[in-house]
């Protein structure tokens, strides 16, 4: 398996040089990287390619790593029915980069364009209906990305005054607390509470 | 129109106001019985016929995917109970999958077949709710009721297994959680042998129902070259002739060595796909009695004793190591080094899928979750338009749309 997977990713590469900057097999799962003009033709390729026929998108979605200069991961799986094989197409992004639509060649990644829009910003072009599709009607802000609070900003109620539902920013009785419970031996970077020496130990290694 | 009117023809009477008819906008739901859930479709119409159609997601929208963030892997197991809540543990099982991959881990087989055993009783639960509901949105009311007398027979099961009836977090990573009972294997086999004689009395109700036919055939054809284009899966493949099923095609846990059939439609339209389902049950019996003989054969763990297991109870009474491994299991929970992962099974809607991205500490730092009634009702604009109106609630019935997993 990991042998066809092979020679597919050097296939690609050997096909589309300029577009493609690297794969790797990895859990038996190809992954080629591209850069983010480049993801229409390749995905065309993939489709038509007679050694490929990736018909089949199977999802779109992107991870964001904030302390990234290029900050997105957008990320497509397509499967091929015919040969029994998936891949996966990755390209770095800039947060005010714009990616290219593929709803030319795959009509099913209108919903999950949509979907990525709408939790990270990230905007693609010539997409004809890039509006918010799971969050609220009138939401702002960008879910999924790092620097957004799981709570939220905002929380809505039914006002018996006004009868109709409200929206008011986020009261918390208590702060919204994250348990990690890392172990303080290995991994945790953060100071214990009441640890007052920890910060003599950190000068001193 | 009182005809006094100048319209754009340049001349007027009575009639040619009343001609210029407008396309009707309505709203299918968010609260329609047949919209199963919260769906809110805006459908444009001329007359009877559906010229466009929109739907609005979102309504059941928790957030899933933002709060695995920051919740350990062990924590975020019964998230998946809520995706598709219809057939949960198959949704586990890809969450199972995934972290196993990561991780290496082999499941003893008596877990895989306990797997297998209750995916198939997941796939039942919701062919079993599909095909009935989707008969009572064209019009009968009967086959519901016997087919919810069956699903309560299999929610037992369920909670005999792990204490739960829908939400049973049962799958775990390394195997599953308990060992079931033999009297519960016995029982299930006694079902399986009931079972087969209920499918045939829905069988008698609807198969060659005329109202239920002309509700059904030739209405949401779906073709080879629209499979692909809108990224379907599951029946919505099968019913139009193709035999992909990823139990089969990339064989996951052991199904490489059960017998069963992968049953196929021809014409890819709603009727199909019905039947398409009633064949898949029938199939999912077959594999529930080879799982329960080679269950009986076959005593041993339950869990891969390991990091990403717990110990065993009667371990963590006499040793303090276990004991140890137990509380940090439970607390910290286990960590998953870094890579990415996408696990797909067959669930009962078609390919549910995980993409894990792990960062080498004991939470994901992201995760993906592929449903596949997304990418169906995606497609609902497409397949729903030149129908009728009373068609759409055939086609969402076929589709086997449930809003956990699309809203996620």
């Amino acid at each position: 398996m990991s042998e066809a997977l092979n020679d597919l990713g050097a296939h690609l590469e050997s096909k589309r040089p300029d577009c493609v900057t690297g794969w790797e097999v990895a859990f038996g799962e190809l992954t080629v990287t591209v850069t983010p003009e480049a993801i229409p033709g390749v995905v065309e390729l993939l489709k038509t390619d007679p050694t490929c026929r990736f018909s089949t998108l199977i999802d779109i979605t992107a991870v964001d790593y904030p302390g990234r200069e290029k900050r997105f991961d957008m990320v497509y799986h397509f499967l091929s029915m015919y040969q029994n094989q998936r891949i996966r197409i990755r390209a770095e992004v800039r947060e005010d980069e714009m990616v290219p639509s593929i709803i030319e060649i795959h009509p099913s990644s209108n919903w999950f364009e949509r979907e990525v829009f709408d939790m990270f910003g990230i905007i693609f072009t010539g997409h004809p209906d890039l509006r918010r599709i799971l969050t609220d009607y009138g939401f702002r802000g960008f879910p999924l990305r790092k620097d957004f609070p799981t709570t939220g900003y905002t929380e809505v109620r039914f006002d018996e005054v006004q009868k109709r539902v409200v929206y008011e920013p986020v009261k918390l009785v208590q702060e919204y607390r994250q348990f990690d419970f890392m172990s303080p031996w290995e991994g945790a970077q953060y100071v214990l509470p009441g640890d007052d020496k920890a910060g003599d130990a950190g000068a001193k290694g | 129109m009182d005809g006094t009117t100048i319209n754009a023809k340049g001349f007027e009477d009575t009639k040619t106001g009343e001609q210029k008819i407008r396309n009707f906008n309505i709203n299918f739901g968010p609260q329609h019985p047949a919209a199963h859930g919260v769906l809110r479709l805006v459908l444009e119409l001329d007359g009877e016929i559906v010229e466009r159609c929109d739907p609005h997601i979102g309504l059941l929208h928790r957030g899933t995917e933002k709060l695995m963030e920051s919740r350990t892997y062990l924590q975020n197991l019964p998230y998946f109970d809520r995706l598709d809540y219809v057939a949960p543990m198959n949704q586990e099982h890809a969450w199972c999958l995934a972290i196993e991959r990561l991780t290496g881990t082999e499941v003893p087989r008596r877990a895989s077949l306990i797997r297998v055993l209750y995916s198939e009783i997941g796939r039942i639960l919701s062919h079993l709710l599909n095909v009935t509901t989707q008969a009572m949105d064209v019009g009968a009311l009967t086959p519901p009721l016997w087919g919810f007398e069956e699903r309560e027979k299999l929610m037992v099961f369920y909670e005999r297994a792990c204490g739960a009836r829908l939400h049973a977090a049962y799958f775990r990573p390394g195997g599953v959680h308990q060992d079931l009972p033999p009297e519960l294997i016995d029982d299930i086999e006694a079902w399986s042998h009931e079972f087969p004689n209920v499918l045939d009395d829905i069988d008698g109700l609807l198969t060659e129902n005329r109202i239920f036919k002309q509700r059904n055939a030739d209405i949401g054809v779906v073709t080879e070259e629209e499979i692909q284009d809108w990224g379907f899966s599951g029946v919505m493949v099968r019913g139009s002739g193709l035999a992909w099923d990823l139990r089969r095609a990339q064989p996951y846990e052991c199904y490489d060595e059960f017998e069963f059939q992968i049953p196929v439609g021809k014409n890819g339209d709603c009727y199909d796909r019905y039947l398409v389902r009633m064949a898949e049950m029938r199939e999912s019996v077959k594999i529930i009695r080879q799982a329960i003989e080679k269950l009986r054969a076959e005593p041993g763990d339950i869990l891969a004793r390991g990091k990403v297991t717990p110990p065993t109870r009667s371990d963590m009474k006499t040793s303090m190591e276990a004991l140890i491994h137990h509380f940090k299991l439970y607390t910290e929970g286990f960590h998953v080094p870094a890579g990415e992962v996408y696990a797909a099974v067959e669930a009962p809607k078609g390919e549910f899928g995980v993409y894990l991205v792990a960062d080498g500490s004991n939470k994901p730092y992201r995760a993906k979750l592929r449903a596949p009634g997304y990418l169906h009702l995606q497609a609902m604009d497409h397949v729903a338009s030149g129908h009728q109106l009373a068609d759409v609630a055939a086609i969402i019935g076929t589709m086997d749309i449930v809003f956990g997993e699309v809203d996620r």
